[in-house]
Order: structure tokens, then C-alpha cells, then sequence
């Protein structure tokens, strides 16, 4: 027997209400290895205006590597303290940071490997399904033969890239809903 | 490592399109540029779980949240959560928020002129069992007016959300109830094109579920993205 998967509707304005309690801005523990990283942005429309009402997924490996999730059978170690997932929401800018660990490579099909990554949902009023993306880093020579970023078409790849600031760790990447420097979604 | 099994994509027309002009939110929010479409990867069928430690067991129960109770028409609202071949998906998190019974959320963008209950938050969670069910006592939530159109009007609706064993089988929907004379007008409840599929997030009232004397049962069966056939399968 077999069902479609059921249809997705838009989390509106209200979704605070719910989505709250696992807001988690900060996704490393007190212990835990890797470089840690800020990353912050905004989410902007496709008319050039702050989202004010939009919430961020965040899911990632930790910094060997390793997905907390049994599925992930690779020989490499977990860390206790970190789970890889966070929830942030915007601020009435637009405006959103977390806090994390830059993650290891992960596997990708074919036996190659994948640049480190975030993946990243994308929920707001107006999206009637979430919008799926991911963040790479910049100075990442192996983001060259990334299956993923390799899908897009080369005009596009920066809109994956965060951006170095003027402080160390600290990386800037914006979602561009629509628009010409819209944002590279992807269908998964 | 390298070979994933990936989870099945959506049937065509049986989800939204992004851009939906009658929501006219979609307008300057929806991609303009066609999504990229991306092999399934181990990025994509792990994802976060979560157990029992971030379980308030309480939470189902969202009649019980203050010192009185919340007004409003009680309802036990069950169902369960199983993937496309309809196998249960266990211990699964489920998240649900909801306006109260006079159409008002607790929310400081919500300015629509109806009473705060204050002995309702419309806020509950609760993991699925074994079998994949779920069930929340909670209090049927009122219609309430936006300013998508003229005279536009909300029904009644419980907002879902859900993650599934995969970063790929995340759900946010809305669950209507039957008969809701407003349905045939909600641009968001007719977003999707498939009729069968959109009629799928109409609950259905459940009278063995429904307590004498005390509340109204409906049920409401949610589906997430199952797997792909292994290569056996095939």
C-alpha cells in the first residue's frame, strides 16, 4: 500500500507560538572539538526588504565529520555534547546568528567526499513549503569538487558561500528569497 | 558509505508550488529561479532526533497548561505518523500550535479583535509510540479574518510540524476540520493542485475516539517521504 507523502502548508506568522521551545541558537556544548564559528545574516524578500518573520533549521556533522544519527556508520567519533541541529528565528530585521563548529567532510555519492556544509531549512509566512539550501566556507579548496556546489551553475555558487568578516570566526551569509542574487534553493 | 539510500521525492502536484499569487505573501517570497535538484547524500538522510529528554509529558494535554481551563469546544485530536508504505514511524516529534477557540493566537502581530483566553496558549508537543501515534487534547480552535483579500477569513486550523527520521522528511502543515463551510475560499488550504491530496489535510471525526460527555475525537493521519526502493527492490 502506498500514500503520497502529505501536503505542506506554510508555518504564517504565528509559528513562535509553537517553534519556540526548541530554538537553539547555540548547537556546541561545553566540551566538544572544532573551530568554532558564528555565522549571522539576513533574510531579505525579493524586493529588497527584511523578512521580519522567518525561522532558520540548521543541520550539520560535527567537526570530524560524524552525523549524530544511526545512520551515519562511518569509524569516526561522535561528540557528546553535539547534535548538530539548531532553530533560530529573525529578529524584526530580518536579522539571525548561531553559533557552531565549522563541520568535517562528510561522504558523497560515488565515494568522493563532500565539502564541509550546513544544510539549512528555510521556513517563513509566504513559503508554502520550506526552502532548502546549504552553507559552505570560503578558502575551501575541496568546495571545487563538491557534488552539490558542482549542480550549480558557476554564476550561482557564491550565493552557498559565507562570507569572512573582519573578525576571526565570525562568517556573514544572507537568504536572498527571489530576486537576482536570489539565494540557490534546492529541490531534495 | 557512498551509496544512499534516499528518500522518495513528491508526486507531482500533490505539494504547493512556491509561488501562489491568491497568498499574496508568496509574491515577493517565493524562489523566481528553478530549485537545483540534488542527489540524496548522508547530509540528507540523517537528521536531527529527538527523544524523550526534550519531552514535556505534559504537553500533549494542551486543555491543562493553566490554572483553569481554556473555553472552547474540547477535542481529542489522534492519529498517526507513517511513511509512504504506510509504515509507522516511531518515537517521532511531533509540534503543534493553534489559535484559540475565539480565532485569537497568542502572538503580538495578531491584533484581530477577538479575547485572549488566559488559560490557553495554543502551544503542545508530544512523541509518536511503537505504532506511530500521536493524540493531543486540546480545544477546537475558532476562524479568524486576514488581510490576504477582502473578507478573508481563516478556518479553523492546528498547525503541525514534524521531522521525521531524515533532514528530507521535514513537514510543517495545517490540519482543517470537516465541513468547514470557509475551506472552499483559503487560498492556503487550495494551494495545492491535487485534489486528493489537499483533501488529505482534512481530519476526520473519529466517534470511536471521542470520550461520552466530555470531547469530540477527530483523527488526522500524516505521511512523510518514504524511502526509495533498495536496489533489490527494484
Amino acid at each position: 500500500m502506498s500514500f503520497n507523502a502529505t501536503t505542506s502548508q506554510t508555518v504564517g506568522p504565528y509559528f513562535s507560538i509553537g517553534l519556540t521551545r526548541l530554538r537553539k541558537t547555540d548547537l556546541v556544548g561545553a566540551g566538544g572539538s572544532g573551530d568554532r564559528i558564528t555565522i549571522s545574516g539576513r533574510v531579505i524578500d525579493g524586493e529588497g526588504k527584511p523578512v521580519p518573520d522567518a525561522m532558520l533549521e540548521i543541520w550539520q556533522a560535527n567537526s570530524h565529520g560524524k552525523y549524530a544519527h544511526p545512520e551515519d556508520t562511518q569509524n569516526k567519533p561522535l561528540e557528546p555534547d553535539f547534535q548538530g541541529y539548531g532553530r533560530v528565528g529573525v529578529d524584526e530585521n530580518g536579522g539571525f546568528a548561531f553559533s557552531t563548529v565549522k563541520p568535517g567532510t562528510v561522504p558523497g555519492p560515488d565515494g568522493k567526499t563532500q565539502a564541509p556544509h550546513i544544510a539549512i531549512s528555510v521556513f517563513a509566512r509566504g513559503l508554502l513549503l520550506r526552502l532548502v539550501t546549504r552553507i559552505y566556507f570560503p578558502d575551501e579548496a575541496s568546495n571545487t569538487d563538491d557534488c552539490v556546489l558542482n549542480l550549480v551553475e558557476p554564476a550561482r555558487r557564491g550565493t552557498l558561500i559565507a562570507r569572512k568578516s573582519t573578525v576571526v570566526g565570525a562568517l556573514e551569509w544572507n537568504v536572498i528569497l527571489q530576486g537576482t542574487d536570489e539565494t540557490v534553493f534546492f529541490d531534495c | 558509505m557512498s551509496n544512499i539510500l534516499g528518500y522518495r521525492r513528491h508526486v507531482p502536484g500533490t505539494q504547493p508550488k512556491h509561488l501562489h499569487p491568491p497568498y499574496v505573501s508568496s509574491i515577493t517570497r517565493a524562489p523566481s529561479k528553478p530549485l537545483v535538484y540534488i542527489p540524496h547524500t548522508l547530509t540528507e538522510a540523517t537528521g536531527p532526533l529527538f527523544g524523550k529528554e526534550v519531552i514535556d509529558v505534559k504537553a500533549c494535554d494542551l486543555t491543562r497548561q493553566h490554572s483553569g481551563e481554556p473555553l472552547g469546544e474540547r477535542i481529542i485530536l489522534g492519529g498517526r505518523v507513517l511513511d509512504e508504505d504506510g509504515r509507522p514511524i516511531a518515537r517521532t516529534l511531533v509540534e503543534v500550535w493553534q489559535a484559540n477557540a475565539a480565532g485569537r493566537y497568542l502572538h503580538k502581530v495578531d491584533q484581530h479583535d477577538a479575547p485572549l483566553d488566559p488559560n490557553f496558549t495554543g502551544c503542545g508537543h508530544t512523541l509518536t509510540d511503537d505504532e506511530g501515534r500521536y493524540r493531543f487534547v486540546t480545544i477546537r480552535p475558532g476562524a479568524y479574518p486576514w488581510r490576504n483579500h477582502y473578507n478573508a477569513w481563516r478556518p479553523a486550523h492546528i498547525h503541525f510540524s514534524l521531522f521525521g527520521p531524515a533532514f528530507a522528511t521535514r513537514l510543517v502543515t495545517q490540519m482543517y476540520f470537516p465541513g468547514d463551510a470557509l475551506l472552499p475560499y483559503d487560498p492556503i488550504f487550495n494551494c495545492t493542485a491535487d485534489e486528493q491530496a489537499r483533501n488529505r489535510l482534512i481530519s476526520v471525526f473519529d466517534w470511536a475516539s471521542t470520550i461520552p460527555d466530555q470531547a469530540l475525537g477527530y483523527r488526522f493521519d500524516i505521511f512523510l517521504n518514504g524511502r526509495e526502493a533498495t536496489p533489490m527492490e527494484k
